[in-house]
Parts: structure tokens; C-alpha cells; sequence
């Protein structure tokens, strides 16, 4: 299984040459199965992968030029949505999580949370003006108070996303055993196991065909937002040690990757403001990562299937809030995507909050750019901690504080 | 030969009162069955019902009905899919009640099938992106 079939270099050079041979995380299971690994390794030179779900963790950065006089922004807002400005003059972050500063909230519950940070990104990408409302407390060299002007993407000096966690690689199955619904970020949860809400692409997710992390890594080239983006590090919540399957599946959230990539380059189709009733904003997120098949053992992660793939599922009503840790009993992707799942003994609807469609359909447009010449592949310049790291995400030790002093 | 449909009654104020859609069974033979009805601050009334007979009476109690003064409309106007705001994720597939809303296979697009929406809006409090809307 260790023996190199091919570099990068030699993929490159296949790809330059409009030679590669491309398949989907979808077709090569399929190829799998009618040629065996061994053959089809010898084949395929790249695998792709997709996903394309609610991804809270995101965000962009973005600088808007100065102003004269200039100005040193304290306190900014991007269609009423604050960006944070806790950084040189000019530059901003918005998070996608971020809610408009005249939001209701959940005053009335369940809120329903219109407009945020995610919205921004999407009609900022989709060429539209954005309201720029900014303020500063004046200094010697910074003069300016105030600022009010719409801007638009394609005037801004640098925009670029930086999303600190993406493309979990499995998350849990939510449901909710309490007598009342729930509104939750895993989305509308009815009572007494009225549905089950997943969020995975599953065989199709770029960290599910790549489980141990041999050739995901920093400086990985990747589909972004419709455009192409990098992997910048490892994501917060990285979690590698968790237990995995004989195939090495994590059967938990487990690694998480953070990404970057020039907002400019990108498509309001692929990045989109959401609403989560109850809970609040956020934006979906088109990410795909190829995948060289440089050894057999890389090709035989790439095949794996729904049902090798399996999640937790959990009680949102107490076990997720409270973190108590109970696991209900796990449920495969298979499973899932027939649309029923069992659950102590009830059969319970189950709905993706990711879309499968639109995970496919980035697959096969990064196969579209590698076949074309447009989008060759980088060799990683560090490797994600893996299981054996001792990378672990742990909860807060909270500590008492005393009068303003912290006790042990 | 006996069909059904599904129609949006609404009530002026000066009409909640009366005995009007029970006139369906009374006079026109008709079942119905009312899977939503409310009235409003302004006493305006709202009720969705489904009626199920032949397809004359139907039509003969549903002008009645307007003749009175009640304003009808077909379901199927009132919950709406906006595709171009749809990304397919399948949130609002767990909660539909009648499988309305699914997901099609082999494309895992979601689908809705008007025909089959009882109105409860369920979809519209699940939709992340807007895409199902309620004009009722």
C-alpha cells in the first residue's frame, strides 16, 4: 500500500498538459467497486471533494482605503451590521455570525434574525453596494469622526475571506426529546424525536476522505466560495484524537480547517447569508479540496462511503446545552440520507441542514477546473496535527474570581 | 366522481359571525376538512380548508360562498417556493408533515409539491435562506 504512484510535480505537469484523470469523492467509490483500489489507483490521478453547509466560523477581512482627512476607525457598520475594527485604520473584520445592531434578537421568541455579517459577505460578493456607517475618537494623526458612504467590493483595496473553522469532518445528528420545539443552529427541532437534523456531506466532505490528514495540510489550494482559496491552519476545535472506525472515520466531529481566499475571486451562489430561526445568522459555504492520490492507501480513504460513515446523535434539549456527553446512538450516512433513522425505537424523519446537491455540484466543478489547466495542486507546507498529536478540545476550566482576584 | 382542493377562505369582519362554510355540507353535499382557522385583532377571519366532493359542487359551493362575501383562493397561491433563493439543503424536509417538501433522488434537490402543503408554515420557520414564503 506505501509504494508512491505519483508526485505532485507529475500530477501538475498531467494537469498543465490537460492529461489529468479526475473523479469525484462520489464517482471513485463506484470506480471502487467494479476495479478494485489497486487498479483504479493506478488510474486516477486526483480525487475531488465538496461540501457546502452552514459554517458560523467565517468571516472577511477587508481594508477600504483612506480617507481624507484620514481617519482611524474605532466603532464600524456594514449595512447595520457591526464589523470589528480593532485593527489599523481601515481595516475590518466582519464575522458571519454577527447580527444587525437593530435586531430584535430572540425579544420575541423565536427570533427571526434577517440580517447579519453572512448577508453582508453575499451581497458585498455579489457586487452590490453596502452602506460603510464608521466612527473614530480623533487623533493627531487621525482627525476624522465620522464617515458614512457606501462602498462596494470591487472598490475596496484587500478582501479576503478568513474562516477560523470550516468543513467539519463529521458532526452530530440533533434531535430533541423534550416536549417543546426547539430553535437551534442544527435548525427546527420538533418535540418527543419529531425529526433529526445532520450536517455533513459525507462521503463527499474533503476531511472524510482524507481522515488521517496525509495530504490535507497548511498551504492546500482549494474551491472556495466559487473561487480558490487555501488552507491557512488547522481549525479551531480541531479534535484529531477522537474514537474512529476500522476505515479510520472519526465517529464524532473531529478535524476542522481554517481557509482563505480572495473575496474578489468569488460567487454570491457559493457564500450565503442565512437565518437559523431562534438562533441566529450565519452563512453557508461552498469548499471543496482535491485530493492527489499519491499512494493506494490515499485512493482506499477517498472510496469511503455513507455507510462507513457514522454520527452521533444527540439530545439538543439537554445533553448538547448542558454538555453532559450522552450519545443516543449513532446513525451512518446511508441511513440519513434515506430520509429515516431509528431512535430508541421511533422512526424519526431525517433532513441534511447541507446541501447535497450543491456538495456534488462543487466536486465536479473542481474536477472541471483541473481537467481544463485551471487550478493545478500545492504540496502542503505543514501537516494538520493528527490523532496522535495530543491536539484535544477540551472545555473551559472555569476558575472562581474573588473581589476581583482570581482563586485557586 | 369526487375530487378535493385546498382553499384560502378570508372573512370580512361583518361575516365572522355567521354560519357561512358549514353551508358547503348543509347545501352543496360537500365534506371539508379545516386544517387551519383564525381570527385576526381586526376580527378579519382566515380559515384554510380542504373540500372534498364532486368537482360541481365544489365550484357551485365555493361561489356561493363568494356571493356571500368571502374572498377564495386556491392554497397553492398562498405558501410559495422562491427558487432562485432555494439551496437545496433539506432543512424544511424534517419538518414538512406531509412530504410536501422532499428531497429528490438521484439530484437531491429539494422539491415541493403544492398538492400535498397543508399550510403550516413549518417550512417558513426551518427556510435558512427565505426561500418558502407565506402569504396567508
Amino acid at each position: 500500500m506505501g509504494e508512491k504512484l505519483r508526485t505532485y510535480e507529475e500530477i501538475n505537469e498531467k494537469i498543465r498538459q490537460g492529461k489529468a484523470v479526475v473523479v469525484t469523492a462520489e464517482e471513485v467509490i463506484d470506480l471502487v467497486e467494479e476495479k478494485g483500489v489497486e487498479k483504479v489507483a493506478q488510474e486516477v490521478d486526483v480525487v475531488t471533494t465538496g461540501t457546502f453547509g452552514v459554517m458560523c466560523s467565517s468571516g472577511a477581512f477587508f481594508n477600504i482605503g483612506h480617507t481624507k482627512p484620514r481617519m482611524k476607525v474605532s466603532e464600524a457598520y456594514l449595512n447595520g451590521v457591526m464589523a470589528y475594527s480593532g485593527l489599523a485604520a481601515v481595516d475590518f473584520y466582519i464575522g458571519a455570525a454577527q447580527v444587525a445592531q437593530d435586531d430584535p434578537l430572540n425579544k420575541i421568541h423565536p427570533g427571526e434574525f434577517k440580517y447579519g455579517g453572512g448577508h453582508v459577505i453575499q451581497d458585498l460578493v455579489a457586487g452590490k453596494d453596502v452602506l460603510l456607517e464608521a466612527y473614530g475618537y480623533g487623533t493627531d494623526c487621525y482627525p476624522r469622526r465620522k464617515l458614512v458612504t457606501w462602498i462596494n467590493l470591487a472598490d475596496l483595496n484587500e478582501a479576503y475571506l478568513f474562516n477560523p473553522r470550516n468543513a467539519y469532518q463529521n458532526y452530530n445528528v440533533a434531535v430533541n426529546l423534550s416536549s417543546k420545539t426547539l430553535y437551534t443552529y442544527m435548525g427546527v427541532l420538533l418535540p418527543k424525536l419529531g425529526n433529526a437534523n445532520y450536517s455533513s456531506a459525507g462521503q463527499l466532505s474533503p476531511l472524510l476522505n482524507d481522515p488521517f490528514y496525509r495530504v490535507i495540510g497548511v498551504g492546500t489550494r482549494i474551491f472556495l466560495g466559487g473561487g480558490v482559496g487555501y488552507v491557512a491552519w488547522q481549525g479551531t476545535q480541531h479534535n484529531p484524537g477522537v474514537e474512529r472506525n476500522e476505515r479510520g472515520i472519526p465517529k464524532d466531529g473531529a478535524g476542522t480547517l481554517a481557509v482563505i481566499g480572495d473575496l474578489k475571486g468569488m460567487n454570491a451562489n457559493w457564500l450565503w447569508g442565512v437565518s437559523m430561526r431562534g438562533y441566529g445568522c450565519s452563512m453557508a459555504v461552498g469548499l471543496g479540496v482535491p485530493i492527489p492520490i499519491l499512494d493506494e492507501e490515499t485512493l482506499y480513504y477517498c472510496a469511503v462511503k455513507d455507510e462507513d460513515i457514522l454520527a452521533p446523535v444527540i439530545d439538543y434539549s439537554d445533553a448538547y446545552p448542558n454538555g453532559t456527553g450522552e450519545i443516543l446512538g449513532y446513525a451512518s450516512y446511508a441511513q440519513l440520507r434515506q430520509g429515516k433513522i431509528k431512535i430508541e425505537g421511533k422512526e424519526v424523519p431525517a433532513a441534511s441542514l447541507s446541501s447535497y446537491s450543491r456538495a456534488r455540484e462543487i466536486a465536479l466543478t473542481l474536477k472541471d477546473w483541473i481537467q481544463k489547466g485551471d487550478f493545478t495542486l500545492t504540496q502542503p507546507v505543514l501537516p494538520l496535527p493528527g490523532k496522535d498529536a495530543g491536539a484535544r478540545f477540551h472545555n473551559l476550566p472555569e476558575r472562581p474570581v474573588n473581589n476581583g482576584r482570581v482563586g485557586r | 366522481m369526487n375530487s378535493s382542493q385546498k382553499v384560502v377562505l378570508r372573512f370580512p369582519p361583518e361575516l365572522v359571525e355567521r354560519p357561512l362554510v358549514c353551508e358547503l355540507a348543509l347545501q352543496f353535499g360537500l365534506h371539508f376538512n379545516i386544517m387551519r382557522a383564525s381570527i385576526s385583532p381586526h376580527r378579519e377571519g382566515l380559515m384554510v380548508i380542504e373540500i372534498i366532493g364532486e368537482k360541481k359542487k365544489q365550484e357551485e359551493g365555493l361561489q356561493f360562498l363568494q356571493e356571500n362575501g368571502l374572498e377564495v383562493e386556491s392554497l397553492s397561491q398562498d405558501i410559495k417556493m422562491v427558487e432562485e433563493r432555494c439551496i437545496h439543503c433539506g432543512s424544511c424536509v424534517g419538518v414538512c408533515p406531509t412530504e410536501a417538501l422532499y428531497v429528490e433522488k438521484p439530484s437531491y434537490l429539494v422539491k415541493y409539491d403544492e398538492t400535498q402543503c397543508i399550510a403550516c408554515e413549518m417550512c417558513v420557520l426551518a427556510c435558512p435562506t427565505h426561500a418558502m414564503e407565506a402569504l396567508l
